[in-house]
């Protein structure tokens, strides 16, 4: 995947909190912020995954004036949406991060994603199980790692069997 | 404030609900600032007709973001330096959450005091949609 340039903008932090249903103040009042160890508005610790919005060719998202798998007239826009009950993505399995330090308004992120190792089991609800993982570092303006995301997802081979 | 070493133990508990009777409009909210706009999330139609499940269901990423604010309430905000999570169950429409942090180490590290703990966050019924841990930063 090529790399990708985030710019980290107070807004978008703002609407991430409210996304995750957290009401910090730290996330959307610079003047209360201040007051705050940090000194300044932070990120939510999962905020860095939002760098999906910055991806050009991410494939969860519509583009501009092209078929969606999404419903429409019918149940979905194209005529082979991806089958096993994964809407095309994939499940996510894991997710980990670590920090270096916490991303704040005005950082503007390199972000770099490599394939990692990739295994199979069998699953006792979504049959055969094909987990994948991706490492993704965040760098800043000055090069510095910021956060190191350890992702794995999981292609089942069914839907997921409900208990 | 920030946790201190010296009042904390092994075993040690924090506990919040961070999300009672989850609505599909919070799942919109998770898509639009993400940017995860798989239709498995926010359109029934797509999930119920082609992907074949009962109905939109939460990102995992939404969970993991949620229990994260349990955490960074807990341990003080800027002080994570590790959160992991595993996502063991689907979160549906209507589900009431429940994270939970467990102090399971105190160590020092390069004159740091840090405080490992394990994240479990569960729904109405008990079963555990998230798994996982954290480190963070405390005072001595």
């Amino acid at each position: 995947m090529a790399d990708r340039t985030f710019p980290v903008e107070g807004s978008h932090i703002l609407m991430f909190a409210r996304s995750v249903n957290d009401g910090n103040p730290i996330y959307a009042d610079a003047d209360y912020a201040k007051t705050t160890e940090p000194g300044k508005i932070i990120a939510p610790p999962t905020f860095a995954q939002s760098v999906a919005q910055f991806d050009p060719d991410y494939f969860l998202r519509p583009r501009v004036d092209e078929p969606w798998f999404g419903s429409g007239k019918e149940a979905t826009g194209v005529e082979s949406p991806a089958g096993g009950g994964s809407g095309g993505g994939g499940l996510h399995a894991e997710q980990e991060f670590t920090y270096h330090r916490h991303l704040s308004p005005g950082d503007v992120l390199t972000v770099t994603t490599k394939p990692g190792k990739s295994w199979e089991k069998q699953g006792r609800r979504g049959g055969l199980l094909k987990f994948s993982e991706s490492i993704t570092e965040y760098r800043d303006q000055n090069g510095e790692l910021v956060v190191t995301a350890r992702g794995v997802g999981v292609q089942t081979q069914k839907v997921v069997e409900q208990e | 404030m920030a946790l201190k070493a010296s009042e904390l133990s092994i075993g040690d508990k924090h506990e919040e609900v961070v999300v009672d009777n989850l609505s599909r409009t919070q799942l919109v909210m998770y898509a639009g600032a993400s940017g995860d706009y798989n239709p498995l999330h926010t359109d029934g139609v797509f999930t119920k007709e082609v992907a074949g499940y009962p109905s939109v269901f939460a990102h995992g990423m939404l969970s993991m973001g949620m229990t994260g604010r349990m955490l960074t309430n807990y341990v003080g905000d800027g002080r994570l330096t590790k959160y992991g999570v595993r996502f063991t169950s689907q979160v549906w429409p209507g589900d009431t959450l429940t994270a939970q942090a467990e102090v399971t180490g105190l160590r020092e590290e390069d004159g740091q005091q840090l405080v490992d703990l394990t994240v479990t966050t569960v729904n109405q019924d008990g079963t555990a949609v998230v798994k996982g841990h954290a480190t963070a930063r405390i005072d001595p």
